[in-house]
């Protein structure tokens, strides 16, 4: 495989395909006059062609919110997207229609994100229809999809539930590769799947990458996948970006206490390694109990 | 933009072909639409099949019984019943089918707007809706009626108009319900139009409940529209079915059979539209009907009792030489019956056991049988499972023995909650938000132990606190959504170890917690366990969780036990091809940016 060797070189690409500058995202809140709820602070990304940026935090910290914002589905209150040069924070509906060639989404759940009375054909169609394209053109680019995915051909008339998970979410990627787009927002798209599934589904987003040259917003809570897939990583915790930096720095020698308790929360699958990881982390939670503590002292 | 189109009608058509197979299958739905069908037909072909004009009056043949030219007799002013029946179809058929569509044509576009877009229009739309509703139908039908004079077709209108805040609310429920799934998100992200993302994603999931509540409509237009005819409010010049029923009413004494007919026809279209109903949500909803057919007949009761308490001396004595296991599974099969006769193996020869202190691990992916596998031994097995084959031992004594087909409630429940305790996996849904965490605690801890509420409440407290809960006191008062989900998974292991049971069962314990929280949790389960020495059944897919707390392992695959052994010899050196195909898919440890599959080993 002479291939295995090919990325992280994405660096040195010049431009930046996706620009996020000091965004804020809030939604207001049911109660009349009440405060509206922040959900996104201060987001500053950028992504370049061909490359991954991982973003990996808990629940609640927002990550699934910057990857909706991106795509127009969450409310920017302050900041910029810039997509290939252009603001694309409040674009219309027409301006998104354009926007959908170069920017695509797979979500997390494969059950709820296919239209259940839908065939695999229709759904795989549809943004080729909203561009304009013939029945028959759009058939034949559904036909080299499904190839591309590694589904069989005969899923063009078939329904989502005939599918299992894993399938479902290479229908999903198949659909968000429809228009060959330059950017796909991954909002965590391998988490419902099992183990195997989920190491078949990460080969084929890598596959894809190094064939077509997309970039990945990659949304995940796990730090192994995002170490696994991404070329640069950023660490959100109660919607801000607190570290951000080269994957192998980020995942590996993190500098930001979350991130350093999150790296020693992963448990590893073999008993002394994972013995020696606990106490390490014990150590730590010490250690930043302990700084935490002095700093309250000196202020 | 015709392709989307043509697509979407083809996909329907599928659905919908489907769904008509089952009505027709369905005895009622059949029997309903041959009769809506005879009464269309009737209303259709009225011209031919009626001899005379409705309305055309033989003063001299008034109240003639059936004969060769009246088939069904003349009225009191002599006009033929039957052909009178007939247009009377055409007119009572056409105007409920008026009403419900001024209601749909009202409720349907205002409700998928109101649903999709939600806002001002929604508000407003709702307070509509609300006045509409507390007025008081009758008595508006009758203002009309004064008003505009005595026509069907604008009784029929108004009614319909006040017939519309059921199919706006419905469909608002229906739009609501879908609007945020992901393929809406993911038809916007491609830029579809509103109007087409309406068109081809939310007005499927309207169309079935609109054609059910369609039947009902017409129905009660039916009823309503002969209702006000027969009080005499209809125009006499316009036969219907409800201006027969009047007039048969005044010459009842005369000729009961002028009343017969048109009640007939009243009654068979009204019931026809209703169980068309019926059948059309039952085949929207076939999955529940074999469900309900598949509850297998419970074992007769008078029999079994004794039989079973003669079991329970029997099975006292289990293999010698396997009374120390804390719990002893062998060759156990659990199966779930079909409609068709057939048992579908979900736990297939299965066999391990589990010693006091120790922590075995049961790992599988989705659909492995694990989870069968270990409420089995808790007992809490669907009604409609079945041991297919195996036994279950707890500390010596039977649970499930050989032979038995069910698990045995009488010997489980005696353990549950005392010596065997569980912690599920979704800590959130099995705290009960209508009671406050201590409580939750305390009445088990009465009821199992026999202690006072003052006793149980000071060993909640300091559970809550040995679980690692900063201030006990808040928490006892706390109700479940005040606290977050690690908190909540604390207070449920506190729970399964309030009566101090022998072996904990913990079904994914850390699957729906933060990977930082997962740790903690973790850290408290192995605290706990070694310092009551309990036993652990621990059922996860992790391994990384499973090489933090197990001793032993199980693997598991399609309800099958691939391979067992200690914690270290299965991790690092996997004999079985599936094994090393699990381990083989973690990310721990592997070359970033690198395939994980082998060519050729892909599923």
């Amino acid at each position: 495989m002479a291939q295995a060797t090919a990325p992280r070189h994405a660096q040195s690409a010049g431009e930046n395909l996706l620009t996020v500058d000091s965004l804020v995202v809030e939604y207001p809140t049911k109660h009349f006059r009440a405060k509206p709820f922040r959900a996104l602070t201060d987001i500053n990304i950028s992504i370049k062609p061909g490359e991954t940026l991982g973003l990996v935090g808990e629940s609640g910290s927002g990550k699934t919110t910057l990857g909706r914002a991106v795509l127009g589905l969450a409310p920017v209150t302050a900041g910029t997207v810039t997509f290939e040069g252009n603001d694309i924070s409040h674009a219309t509906r027409k301006q998104r229609r354009e926007l959908s060639r170069d920017l695509q989404v797979v979500f997390q759940d494969p059950y709820t994100s296919l239209n259940p009375s839908m065939e695999i054909g229709s759904i795989l169609a549809e943004p080729l229809g909203v561009q304009g394209q013939s029945p028959a053109q759009a058939r034949a680019r559904v036909k080299e999809l499904l190839d591309q995915v590694g589904l069989p051909s005969d899923a063009i008339n078939r329904l989502p539930r005939e599918f299992s998970g894993g399938q479902r979410q290479r229908v999903a990627i198949a659909r968000a590769l429809a228009l060959s787009p330059k950017l796909i927002v991954c909002d965590e798209p391998v988490s419902a799947l099992d183990l195997t599934t989920q190491a078949v589904v990460l080969d084929l987003f890598l596959q894809i990458q190094r064939d077509t040259g997309v970039s990945y917003l990659f949304v995940s809570h796990d730090l192994d996948v995002v170490r696994h897939i991404s070329h640069r990583v950023a660490v959100m915790y109660h919607g801000e970006i607190v570290e951000q930096g080269p994957a192998d720095q980020v995942t590996v020698a993190p500098e930001h206490p979350y991130t350093q308790r999150l790296l020693l929360a992963s448990p590893v699958p073999d008993p002394d390694r994972q013995e020696q990881r606990r106490a390490d982390r014990h150590r730590l939670l010490e250690l930043q109990r302990q700084t935490t503590e002095q700093a309250g002292v000196a202020v | 933009m015709s392709q989307p189109a043509a697509a979407s009608g083809q996909t329907g058509t599928v659905v919908r072909s489907r769904v008509i197979t089952r009505i027709l299958k369905n005895p009622l739905g059949i029997t309903a639409i041959a009769i809506l069908s005879l009464m269309i037909l009737m209303a259709v072909l009225a011209n031919v099949l009626a001899p005379f004009d409705p309305n055309f009056a033989n003063i001299g043949k008034t109240l003639a019984s059936p004969d060769a030219s009246n088939l069904l007799g003349t009225d009191s002013v002599g006009r033929d019943v039957w052909s009178r029946l007939v247009f009377g179809a055409r007119t009572t058929l056409l105007s409920a089918l008026l009403c419900a569509t001024v209601a749909i044509v009202i409720g349907l576009p205002t409700g998928l707007i109101a649903g999709y877009y939600g806002g001002k229009f929604d508000a407003v739309a709702n307070w509509v809706v609300n006045i509409l509703m507390s007025l008081p139908g009758i008595i508006v039908l009758l203002t009309v009626r004064a008003a505009f004079g005595p026509s069907v077709w604008i009784s029929m209108v108004a009614f319909g108009v006040l017939l519309s805040p059921g199919y706006f609310r419905l469909t608002r429920t229906s739009v609501q319900a879908v609007r945020n799934e992901l393929y809406v998100d993911a038809a916007r992200v491609a830029g579809l139009s509103d109007g087409s993302i309406i068109a081809r994603h939310i007005f499927s999931v309207v169309r079935a409940p609109i054609i059910i509540q369609t039947a009902m409509v017409c129905g009660i237009a039916i009823a309503i529209q002969s209702g006000l005819e027969f009080l005499g409010l209809g125009d006499p010049t316009v036969a219907t079915w409800g201006v027969m029923l009047s007039e048969g009413f005044k010459n009842v004494y005369l000729n009961p059979t002028l009343l017969l007919w048109p009640a007939l026809a009243i009654g068979l279209s009204i019931g026809g539209l209703v169980l068309l109903g019926n059948a059309v949500r039952d085949a929207l909803e076939d999955g529940v009907k074999i469900k309900a057919r598949k509850a297998a007949p419970a074992p007769a009761a008078g029999g079994a009792a004794p039989a079973s308490r003669a079991d329970r001396r029997k099975v006292a004595t289990v293999d010698a030489g396997t009374e120390h296991h804390l719990v002893k599974v062998s060759h156990l099969g659990v199966g779930y019956p079909q409609a068709d006769g057939s048992v579908k193996k979900v736990v297939d020869d299965v066999s391990f056991h589990l010693d006091r202190g120790e922590v075995l691990g049961i790992v599988g992916e989705s659909g492995s049988g694990k989870s069968q596998t270990a409420f089995s031994i808790l007992g809490l097995l669907p009604d409609n499972a079945r041991i297919v084959a195996g036994c279950i031992q707890f500390d010596g004594n039977y649970t499930v023995a050989p032979g038995d087909d069910v698990v045995s409630q009488g010997r489980v429940s005696s353990l549950r909650g005392k010596r065997i305790s569980y912690i599920p996996q979704e800590p959130m849904s099995n705290l009960d938000p209508a009671f406050t965490i201590g409580y939750q605690l305390v009445t088990p801890m009465m009821r199992v132990l026999g202690i006072s509420k003052a006793e149980a409440t000071s060993r909640a407290m300091k559970l809550l606190a040995d679980v690692g809960i900063v201030s006990p006191e808040r928490t006892f008062k706390a109700y479940p959504h005040e606290v977050s989900g690690g908190m909540a998974q604390r207070v449920l292991i506190a729970g399964a170890i309030s009566c101090e049971p022998d072996l904990i069962i913990a079904d994914e314990p850390t699957t729906a917690l933060d990977v930082t929280v997962q740790a903690d949790v973790l850290d408290l389960i192995r605290d706990l366990q070694k310092r009551l020495g309990v036993g652990v059944l621990l059922v996860t897919h992790n391994f990384g969780v499973v090489s933090d707390l197990c001793d032993r392992v199980v693997v598991m695959q399609n309800g099958r036990l691939v391979e067992e052994g200690p914690v270290r010899e299965i991790l690092r050196n996997p004999s079985d091809p599936y094994t090393q195909k699990l381990l083989g898919s973690m990310l721990e440890g592997k070359e970033p940016m690198t395939m994980l599959v082998p060519a050729g080993m892909e599923a």
